[in-house]
């Protein structure tokens, strides 16, 4: 099961893309529906490398090269894409990941 | 060196002093009192919790914005609706984790100047893990740690800065909670 996509350099090009941060767009109906969304991990000093490996093995349930291998995107690229899917799952990964103090985020794959 | 942790069990095990156990009972409470802050319902009315709905607005407080992020970084609005519906539940677990840290330490009693072993169990383990990483990321906001550049300047601290002794506490937390996620590898 491969659900994992790490594309740093797409994520920072579609980032830059115009804003359609505009607030109807919130609601799930006005979400495009074909658009998968992604869970994204951020960077920051203090999660440790070793605990970072551990919450993806533990919650996603990750092989150790894949764990780590993500754990080094997060650290060296400032962030990983870890998981994608439906948007109320994305919601329920980006829970998961800030009850266990890391800084995540969802948005759609555009 | 320090005490860390080894497996034991299934849990993990460590030996603590008196200092280090009052310094981790210390912190936790300062952690708990910050997050009864945190605009949050009577936990014993079950009714006033099951309709209560939690903020919307991300908190003033620099640690507890850390600890309560956005789930969306350009969606205000569903970042608000997100935040109703799951900050009580985060706020809880958090709560409960430094708890668990603190009612596991005060089973300890300690000899005068000798070291006693804690024991946790695997469910102990992962609460004592959540309450050293928020205690972690509580610590290095208030001391700016924003970058990796930061965390490397706080390690070259001279010994009269008034930071020293947290960021000493700092690196003992972080040298503690790396020995536990070891015990707790899958």
């Amino acid at each position: 099961m491969d659900q994992v996509t790490t594309s740093p350099s797409t994520i920072q090009s579609q980032r830059s893309a115009p804003a359609e941060a505009h607030p109807q767009a919130t609601s799930a109906e006005a979400a495009e529906p074909d658009i998968p969304w992604i869970t994204i991990v951020q960077n920051d000093p203090v999660n440790l490398m070793s605990y970072v490996s551990y919450v993806f093995q533990t919650y996603f349930g990750f092989s150790e090269a894949k764990a780590n291998q993500l754990m080094l995107d997060v650290h060296h690229k400032g962030r990983a894409v870890v998981s994608n899917g439906t948007r109320e799952e994305m919601e329920r990964d980006v829970q998961a990941m800030h009850g266990y103090g890391l800084w995540a985020t969802l948005r759609q794959d555009r | 060196m320090p005490a860390h942790f080894e497996p034991h069990q299934g849990g993990a095990a460590i030996a603590l002093g008196e200092l280090e156990i009052a310094l981790l009972r210390s912190y936790a409470e300062q952690l708990l009192d910050l997050l009864g802050t945190r605009d949050k319902p009577d936990t014993d009315d079950l009714l006033a919790t099951a309709f209560h709905h939690g903020p919307s607005e991300p908190p003033q407080d620099p640690v507890l914005a850390r600890l309560f992020p956005n789930a969306y970084t350009d969606l205000a609005e569903a970042s608000a609706e997100f935040r109703r519906f799951t900050e009580n539940d985060l706020h809880t677990r958090k709560r409960s984790d430094a708890e668990a840290l603190i009612n596991t330490l005060d089973k300890l009693d300690p000899p005068d100047h000798g070291r006693t072993t804690l024991h946790l169990t695997p469910e102990e383990s992962r609460q004592w893990l959540g309450a050293l990483n928020d205690l972690r990321l509580a610590i290095a906001t208030r001391l700016d740690l924003v970058t990796e550049d930061d965390h490397e300047a706080l390690l070259d601290l001279p010994e009269t800065d008034p930071r020293t002794p947290v960021a000493l506490t700092y690196t003992w937390l972080t040298y503690l909670q790396d020995t536990l996620v070891e015990t707790l590898m899958p």
